[in-house]
């Protein structure tokens, strides 16, 4: 049993909790959550198995639906994000990617904030077009997407800062 | 051969990812249709259990508050009990002894929801208490909505809140019949639609729950006529309603038993279809 199994096993469970628990409660302005159980996926390891993240954010994104009563919307958008994770880091990080260097929570650096953001962004607008599945609500889906992207960017930066350990 | 198992070994990553798509997406549709998912919803032990004890620490903020509006509830049914009639000069030849229409359970929201465009709530409460599908949902204000799942002892509801459901709806002084359903909009109002152009209507009147439906009791209260649009294509009015009820804030519900539902259904099933 590899070590980083152990710890995303952790996480999966922490995130899962914190995000039923307490920030499904939050409900800004009566219809925002921050939904920070996508750091799951942000923080698996970049260099562990791939298939491994990829079950496991189907799992999660299918207790978020279980819970939410969302039928697959959570599953969907979460899928997505996992697949084409390795594109954002390669496109947020750049060159030193490809050496397998990266741990999000080491530095907070402009970096972490596109990735946070583009990620964050590429799932609540799958999740919200999904959900709403009208053209007539449009400017809806584009109204709470962009408010909650917010939400959750702001949650998740401000996690992954509390995250970052002290010294090394 | 071994191309095949080649090509299924290379790509069993890309296989991976469309396998576990399909199945969301599956999900997913299954969900825009009227019809709840059958294994992911919210009625299940493990949400329930968890939602439970969520709700038990959210009801130590709300105890004032609660303790307030079952005061003024049981009011309300004093008042009614002690301006009772006097039944006993009435004929008794159509009450059949033994006889009740509707049985009344008594629920708890632990999980609300009213931000979606299909909202469902969890209540404690299942089949061990009796619930049982297509039971109406109500508390002292108002319509709630209609038990869809039920587990042993928890059991989801689609809110009134809901685009695609349609309730069977009245003017309270006119009895002409309309439909109320909701267009995803405001969680403060919901659209009755289908109401003949010939009733007059004023800002202001209480609309009702109505007498075909075979969900809720007659005259359950619903809301007032806030918006007024007149369909220059067809005979009918759309109206917009204000709820009496505050969706985003739900405490104790009671789930309406019509006992007669059954034979209601099985005299209009053996009815020729019109």
């Amino acid at each position: 049993m590899n070590s980083y199994l152990l710890i995303s096993i952790l996480r999966f469970t922490v995130l899962f909790l914190a995000q039923v628990w307490l920030f499904n409660n939050i409900e800004f302005w009566g219809f925002l959550n921050p939904f920070v159980y996508i750091l799951y996926v942000l923080l698996y390891p970049v260099n562990a198995n791939k298939s491994f993240l990829l079950i496991s954010s189907f799992f999660m994104g299918l207790l978020m639906d279980m819970f939410f009563n969302t039928g697959g919307v959570h599953t969907t958008a979460t899928l997505v994000l996992a697949y084409i994770r390795p594109t954002l880091f390669r496109f947020a990080y750049g060159v030193s990617y490809e050496y397998n260097t990266i741990k999000i929570t080491d530095k907070f650096t402009s970096e972490t904030f596109i990735l946070v953001l583009l990620s964050v962004g590429i799932h609540h607008f799958i999740l919200y077009n999904l959900e709403i599945f009208k053209i007539a609500l449009l400017w809806d889906i584009l109204w709470k997407s962009i408010a909650n992207i917010v939400l959750t960017t702001t949650t998740v930066i401000l996690i992954l800062l509390f995250l970052k350990p002290t010294k090394r | 051969m071994q191309q095949v198992l080649n090509f299924l070994q290379k790509n069993s990553y890309k296989m991976l990812f469309f396998l576990l798509l399909a199945i969301a997406f599956r999900l997913t549709i299954q969900s825009h249709s009227l019809q709840q998912s059958v294994y992911v919803n919210s009625s299940n032990e493990v949400s329930g259990f968890v939602y439970e004890k969520t709700n038990n620490i959210k009801e130590y903020f709300a105890l004032k508050k609660t303790n307030q509006a079952l005061v003024t509830e049981n009011q309300k049914l004093k008042e009614l009990l002690f301006n009772k009639k006097d039944t006993l000069l009435k004929p008794q030849a159509f009450a059949f002894p033994g006889v009740k229409e509707y049985k009344v359970i008594a629920g708890k929201v632990i999980k609300n929801s009213f931000n979606k465009q299909q909202n469902y709530l969890t209540l404690k409460g299942g089949a061990s208490q009796g619930v049982k599908t297509d039971m109406g949902v109500i508390n002292q204000y108002g319509i709630v909505g209609k038990i869809s799942k039920t587990s042993t002892n928890y059991s989801t509801v689609t809110s009134i809140l809901f685009t695609q459901e349609k309730t069977n709806a009245k003017l309270k002084n006119s009895n002409h019949f309309g439909s109320i359903t909701w267009n995803g909009k405001n969680m403060g109002y919901v659209q009755l639609i289908e109401l003949p152009r010939l009733a007059t209507i004023t800002k202001g009147d209480t609309i009702v729950t109505g007498g075909y439906s075979k969900i809720y009791p007659e005259n359950i209260p619903i809301g007032t006529i806030d918006k007024v649009y007149i369909d220059r294509v067809t005979n009918y009015y759309t109206v917009d309603v204000r709820l009496f009820n505050d969706m985003s804030n739900l405490g104790n519900v009671y789930i309406i038993d019509n006992k007669s539902k059954t034979e209601l259904q099985t005299l209009e099933q053996s009815l020729p279809n019109e």
